[in-house]
């Protein structure tokens, strides 16, 4: 474990409770944990166990309910609206579905205009927004020319999820969080967006939170692995310890639902919850 | 954009509503152009006239040429049309109590009617029990029929000479005599009569029509306008926002919209209440369901990914709500306009019905009209025509616009596509 780098974004006692009394249910129950610069951390649990919920009480998106989260070793205060669009400056996503993830109103151009102002690239030159919406686009192979006019809606899963990568390209932010980036793409293009992801984190050095119910994607891509089972850390630790070595049999029960296509899946192995 | 209003004008539903509401449009601007005189103008003595053309007799009796024609029915009619149901009933009193059964006489067949009274009637003759007036009427129903047969010459025109005083011959108006109704100088047509006060039923229909879309239209722009703002604050800010905002919209949910109307209308007396004025007190009391069906549908857009991704841009909160929220409820907004349009007409004349609509001076509106109808007893007298073209109008405009929501909803919501 990367113990020497910086903390970047670590949490304690991290919890979000949705309703009350009777319909109360706890998705993130007290989790701890501790995000280091420039790592790749994998969140892993099965749906239902809460990854999306600390995703986005992560991104700001979601207040907790209980627990600190702590930004840069600095208790996070996001609580007007001029500090969250300054720590959204530095905390970045991408969704599990392109589909939903664009306003269909508005045009391609918008989207990546958004980021270059963002950046505080507000009065540049026209010439120079276009420049660095080519690039953007040049970094996961789309053409701009053939998308500038066009609506997101208008393109495939694939296209939208690069397009969404080319935007994270012009922000250029510390921590990315990727919540299923694949998960809604069929498996050629799963393969494409993964390497732009991992391109991109090699070129620009931001932390990468990945999170995913495909623990075999979490040992390809990631450092650190977090498993989580109904709302807690279960197992945490670098990705070959806990892959290779694993403690907890929920742990041993993701590794083995994954399907190997060499050899007949052994259903004896399977635990029917 | 394009796209969709293109859509939208695919749905046949819509395509008729519209062609409905914009038919109505059109003979409101046309019509005044026809018809100039101000729709509150007074023409008849009297109330409730017919619907018909209406041809002065002076001017028929006048006309540049009068032509002769030999119609060989003429007279009959004439006498048809001068001999009163009442007067036939009265000889039908008569003849039965001369001795005939009533079953014998058609009281429809005025030939056969006349005959028998040819044969029967004794002017000089009282039956038993009749009262010396009622023979007095029966010799006066003889004379006249007497005078209509024998009526062959015409009758004599006579003006006053203003040097003598006397009685002068000015010309004659033969039974034979036809005017051409384009050569008569005066004549009026109202298609749907006058009412109680003797006003054309028809011009003041039109500037009605045209007031209460008026007066629905500012009514469904106040109470969408109201409804919308405060269904998406209390939807996209929540927490103690939203719970204020409910507590309202609560607040107005139970208590009856029509009485509040009806307690605020009065409170503000007769003469303050002008269209507008009752536009806008429908409008203020009209908002709450849309408020309720706005504010739940930004609930379910407000944690859309679309929008978490607008907030990771560095957008702020109104421009969230109008890029990204209000695009996308914008179809169901509009619909919920069309429907506001058409309960606030309701809504007008609900209240004018009861007399506490807009003041009865200057403008008229489909519920004035209902009121003044009511007031004088059409519905009793049976003068259809003074309220049932109002109803007509207004199920009309209802019907279009309820049909050009559903056409709307029908587009927006793929459910229910076919």
């Amino acid at each position: 474990m990367a113990t020497d780098k910086k903390l970047c974004l670590s949490g304690r006692g991290v919890t979000k409770v949705f309703g009350i009394g009777r319909q109360k249910l706890t998705a993130v129950d007290h989790v701890d944990f501790d995000f280091h610069e420039g790592e790749i951390i994998s969140i892993v649990g099965e749906s239902g166990s809460g990854k999306t919920t600390l995703a986005k009480m992560l991104l700001g998106l979601l207040s907790s309910s209980e627990g600190e989260i702590y930004f840069q070793g600095q208790k996070r205060d996001i609580r007007s609206g001029r500090k969250r669009q300054e720590y959204w400056k530095n905390i970045q996503a991408i969704f599990q579905d392109p589909f939903s993830a664009y306003n269909t109103f508005h045009k391609i151009d918008t989207v990546l205009l958004d980021c270059i102002r963002m950046r505080g690239g507000k009065h540049l030159p026209q010439a120079r927004k276009v420049e660095l919406m080519e690039e953007a686009c040049g970094f996961v192979n789309l053409k701009y020319a053939e998308l500038t006019h066009k609506y997101p809606f208008e393109l495939s899963g694939g296209q939208m999820q690069r397009l969404m990568i080319a935007r994270i390209f012009l922000l250029k932010p510390k921590i990315l969080v990727a919540d299923e980036p694949t998960s809604m793409i069929d498996a050629c293009s799963r393969a494409t967006i993964l390497d732009y992801l991992m391109k991109l984190r090699d070129e620009t050095g931001m932390t990468l939170i990945f999170i995913t119910h495909d623990i075999g994607l979490a040992y390809y891509v990631s450092d650190t692995v977090y498993i989580m089972e109904r709302g807690r850390f279960v197992e945490h630790g670098s990705a070959d310890s806990v892959i290779l070595r694993p403690r907890e049999p929920y742990t041993r029960r993701l590794i083995s639902d994954v399907p190997k296509i060499h050899e007949p899946w052994d259903l004896s192995t399977v635990v029917f919850a | 954009m394009g796209h969709t209003i293109r859509q939208v004008f695919r749905s046949g539903k819509f395509v008729v509503g519209f062609t409905i509401l914009m038919s109505v449009l059109l003979v409101l601007v046309v019509y005044p152009w026809w018809v100039p005189e101000p729709p509150l103008q007074i023409l008849g003595q009297g109330t409730f006239f017919p619907p018909g053309i209406y041809v002065s007799a002076y001017d028929a009796s006048n006309a540049p040429v009068l032509y002769t024609l030999n119609l060989r029915d003429a007279a009959d009619k004439r006498i048809e049309s001068r001999l009163s149901q009442e007067d036939r009933l009265a000889m039908q009193e008569w003849l039965v109590a001369d001795g005939l059964a009533e079953s014998a006489i058609d009281l429809a067949d005025t030939d056969a009617l006349l005959a028998l009274w040819e044969e029967h009637y004794e002017p000089d003759r009282r039956l038993p029990g009749m009262t010396f007036a009622r023979m007095r009427y029966y010799q006066r129903v003889d004379a006249g029929l007497d005078s209509l047969r024998s009526a062959g010459g015409g009758e004599i025109l006579a003006a006053r000479n203003p040097e003598t005083g006397e009685l002068e011959e000015t010309g004659m108006v033969k039974l034979t005599d036809y005017a051409n109704i384009s050569q008569v100088a005066n004549v009026r047509i109202l298609p749907l009569g006058t009412d109680n006060f003797g006003r054309d039923v028809l011009t003041q229909l039109v500037a009605a029509t045209g007031v209460s879309l008026l007066i629905g239209f500012v009514a469904g722009l106040i109470a969408t306008a109201i409804g919308l703002t405060l269904g998406l604050l209390a939807g996209y800010i929540g927490g103690w926002v939203d719970d204020i905002i409910m507590f309202f919209t609560n607040l107005f949910t139970v208590i009856p919209t029509f009485v509040l109307l009806i307690l605020i209308s009065f409170s503000i007396g007769q003469d303050q209440r002008g269209a507008i004025t009752i536009a806008i007190v429908i409008g203020f009391t009209s908002w709450v369901w849309t408020t309720r069906s706005v504010r739940s549908q930004v609930f379910s857009l407000r944690n859309r990914d679309h929008v978490n991704l607008s907030k990771l841009s560095g957008h702020s909160l109104p421009r969230i709500i109008v890029a990204d929220i209000l695009p996308y409820i914008a179809s169901y907004v509009v619909m919920a306009l069309i429907l506001q349009i058409s309960s606030g007409i309701l809504a007008e004349a609900g209240l004018s019905i009861l007399g506490l609509g807009p003041r009865t001076t200057e403008v008229p509106t489909l519920g004035l009209m209902m009121n003044w109808a009511m007031i004088y007893q059409a519905h009793v007298l049976g003068n259809w025509w003074a309220y049932l073209p109002v109803l007509l109008t207004i199920a009309l405009i209802s019907f279009s616009m309820n049909l050009m929501n559903t056409g709307l909803d029908q587009v927006f919501n793929p459910a229910l596509r076919d």
